[in-house]
């Protein structure tokens, strides 16, 4: 009888790559920007560009949030979400030419509050709008993603009709409130003050999105449908309902992200919600549809791309976007945080 | 023999079959029934549109794909005849090469991008060909040595297709026989013989399994078609032939520009045209396109006068100008896509 193999149980290390690879898509941001630090001549036109790119990822994660939590969560994709963007810009900006004595004084704090009561006065424009849209637009057709498309993109239509109707046709000119004009500089660099405060706001959207999600019951719930929606149904809860809140906050995103792009691109179109949807489409393909974490790491990394790249070669700019969503399809077809789903 | 000619895909009603065959007759003798430039011009844009339409219908109809980016293969083959001649010579040969070289190209990305997104999820699509083809337009109006930019291209076409050339002495019914009639007949049967092939290959093997597809891909699958195989084929073809139309579209405005063949607009009305003609039917292609250029011909005018009767009321003046006429087709849009989802050809067939 010979004896037993000897019983010699190895605890290999892990590899560097293999415990890396759950980071990769953060690292992957890193990486663009000291690769940005290696392609741009001068450190000072760097660091400016990387705040620009990092404000545009920002206000381009606000807008997109929703609708890759919306998609998660209830199966329904809205091509008409660019139509929040449009109408938060506009009611948000008729509220700034309203709050003109507060927004013409070179006030910090009074700036800030007229820009708080026209960022609050069109999300709230645009939570009620997303309502009605749900009720009316996206109601009948659950479950049926190419009458979604159609219907939302017919939505979308009306809407910007409508905006023209009411607004006028014409495309509007803001100027930014009088203390959030101008540049800083930092280090050599003109830092936009604008845009440091949409870098402010995107963060600060973020960081409460991800404490509501993880730490509180409604965002487990959310969690949890995104997840499996029949499991957390047949435990009593209402998903319907969570669902209509969730659809709400994210048109109340849309309309402070368009607010936000409104300002930063000092001009309102009707059609500036579906310009927006393009890279807000490239950055829900490339985050993977339904993750939050996924989607602000694409639009940072698509905020970063863009204007890294406008610099260097200013036609390529939008291409190496779609080059970018290119190569990380490659890389993970499904996204860079694929949402697991049982359906 | 005509049976043979639709491939076997019949009207199926009678009040369909007399629109079919009064829009036949109306686009056939257009130069003859109505004389004058601008309704010749309308009857050449139905039939480029009808073929566009068809195209579309191919893939979101037939195949349940929902594209973006089909303005930008009609774009392809209006830039390839128009490049092809500027840097050809006017002559068939550079028409020729020029359209051929549009709609490979356009099959090729559209097998690219078919390939990266269809293979994931079919949603992916959508998303994904809005995308390029507004990077497409962007660098297509970036790039003004090689495409005029903004301006677009004018471009001379062979001169058996001018004004200035005669074919025949005298005229034809009070009809001058020149060059012009010529091109007219080049674009309304180019039309019809494409329209017939696609009439063709939605009703062969190929064009039920993409049917089957559209109803339930995962049974499709599992009866063992290549689901991926069959979208992307499809929509191949579909960018091809919208290519070829907007070859022929460029022929005849003789120009080419981003506003007339890249832009988000033209694909929203094509969108409607095929909702409101009926998806998944080819005979609605031919409906939607006709009514909906009429429409955008004629229907601002009644719009207009509408406004003007109103116009003492407060927003209703606003709501009914006659620029405001894509929002009432945005609501008949949204409305027939719940109520009639087989649009006017699904009404009259009685489904």
């Amino acid at each position: 009888m010979s004896a037993a193999p000897e019983h010699a149980p190895t605890m290999a290390k892990m590899s560097l790559t293999e415990r890396l690879a759950p980071h990769a898509p953060i690292l992957l941001v890193i990486a663009l920007i000291l690769a940005g630090l290696v392609a741009i001549p001068a450190t000072s036109s760097w660091l400016t560009l990387t705040v620009s790119g990092l404000a545009m990822g920002m206000m381009i994660f606000i807008m997109a949030s929703g609708l890759t939590l919306v998609f998660g969560l209830m199966d329904v994709i809205n091509f008409g979400h660019g139509a929040f963007v449009s109408v938060g810009a506009f009611v948000g900006v008729s509220f700034l030419l309203l709050l003109e004595r507060m927004t013409g004084a070179p006030n910090l704090l009074w700036n800030l509050t007229a820009l708080m009561v026209a960022i609050v006065g069109a999300m709230g424009a645009t939570g009620v709008m997303g309502w009605a849209f749900e009720r009316v637009i996206v109601k009948p057709v659950y479950g049926h993603h190419l009458k979604q498309i159609l219907v939302t993109m017919g939505g979308l239509i009306v809407v910007e009709q409508l905006i023209i109707v009411l607004w006028g046709p014409e495309e509007i000119y803001i100027t930014r409130p009088e203390a959030l004009k101008g540049a800083i500089t930092f280090a050599g660099a003109a830092l936009e003050k604008y845009r440091l405060v949409a870098v402010g706001i995107g963060l600060v959207v973020f960081l409460a999105m991800r404490y509501t999600l993880r730490r509180t019951k409604i965002g487990l719930i959310v969690r949890a449908g995104v997840e499996n929606g029949e499991m957390v149904q047949a435990l009593g809860y209402n998903l319907r309902m969570v669902f209509i809140g969730v659809f709400v906050a994210g048109s109340a995103l849309a309309g402070l992200g368009g607010v936000l792009w409104g300002l930063y691109q000092e001009v309102i179109t009707a059609h500036m919600g579906n310009q927006t949807m393009i890279l807000v489409f490239i950055v829900v393909i490339i985050g993977g549809l339904g993750s939050v974490e996924g989607c602000f790491i694409g639009a940072l990394l698509v905020g970063l791309m863009q204007n890294y790249v406008a610099f260097l070669e200013p036609k390529a700019a939008l291409i190496s976007n779609i080059a970018l969503m290119v190569a990380i399809l490659m890389w993970r077809p499904m996204g860079m945080i694929p949402v697991v789903k049982a359906k | 023999m005509l049976k043979t000619l639709v491939s076997g895909d019949t009207p199926r009603s009678p009040i369909l079959l007399a629109i079919l065959i009064v829009i036949l007759i109306c686009l056939a003798f257009a130069p003859f029934l109505f004389p004058g430039v601008r309704s010749v011009d309308t009857a050449a844009r139905i039939c480029i549109f009808i073929v566009l339409v068809a195209s579309y219908d191919l893939l979101l109809g037939y195949g349940g794909i929902v594209s973006f980016a089909h303005t930008m293969f009609f774009g392809l083959g209006a830039y390839g005849v128009a490049l092809a001649s500027t840097h050809m010579g006017r002559g068939f040969d550079a028409l020729l090469v020029g359209s051929v070289a549009g709609a490979g190209l356009a099959a090729l990305l559209a097998l690219v991008i078919g390939l990266f997104s269809l293979r994931v999820r079919a949603i992916f699509f959508a998303m994904i060909t809005l995308a390029v083809a507004s990077a497409v337009a962007v660098l297509v109006s970036q790039l003004s040595t090689l495409t005029g930019g903004e301006d677009g291209l004018s471009f001379k076409i062979p001169r058996a297709l001018g004004p200035a050339f005669k074919f025949m002495d005298g005229e034809i019914f009070g009809v001058k026989a020149n060059g012009k009639l010529l091109k007219y007949y080049l674009v309304f049967i180019s039309c019809f013989v494409l329209f017939l092939l696609m009439l063709r290959v939605v009703n062969s093997p190929f064009g039920r399994v993409l049917q089957a597809i559209r109803e339930n891909d995962f049974r499709a699958e599992a009866i063992g078609y290549r689901v991926v195989h069959y979208r992307v084929a499809a929509t191949c073809l579909s960018a091809a032939i919208a290519a070829l139309a907007g070859a022929l579209y460029a022929v005849w405005l003789r120009y080419v520009g981003p506003d007339t063949t890249l832009s988000m607009e033209i694909m929203i009305d094509i969108l409607l045209m095929v909702v409101i003609g009926g998806m998944g039917t080819m005979y609605g292609a031919v409906i939607g396109a006709t009514l909906f250029v009429l429409a955008q011909n004629y229907l601002q005018n009644v719009l207009s006068l509408a406004g003007e009767s109103v116009s003492t009321l407060p927003l209703l003046p606003d709501l009914l100008n006659a620029d405001r006429w894509l929002l009432w087709l945005g609501v008949l849009f949204i409305l027939s896509v719940y109520f009639f989802p087989t649009g006017i050809v699904g009404r009259l067939r009685g489904k």
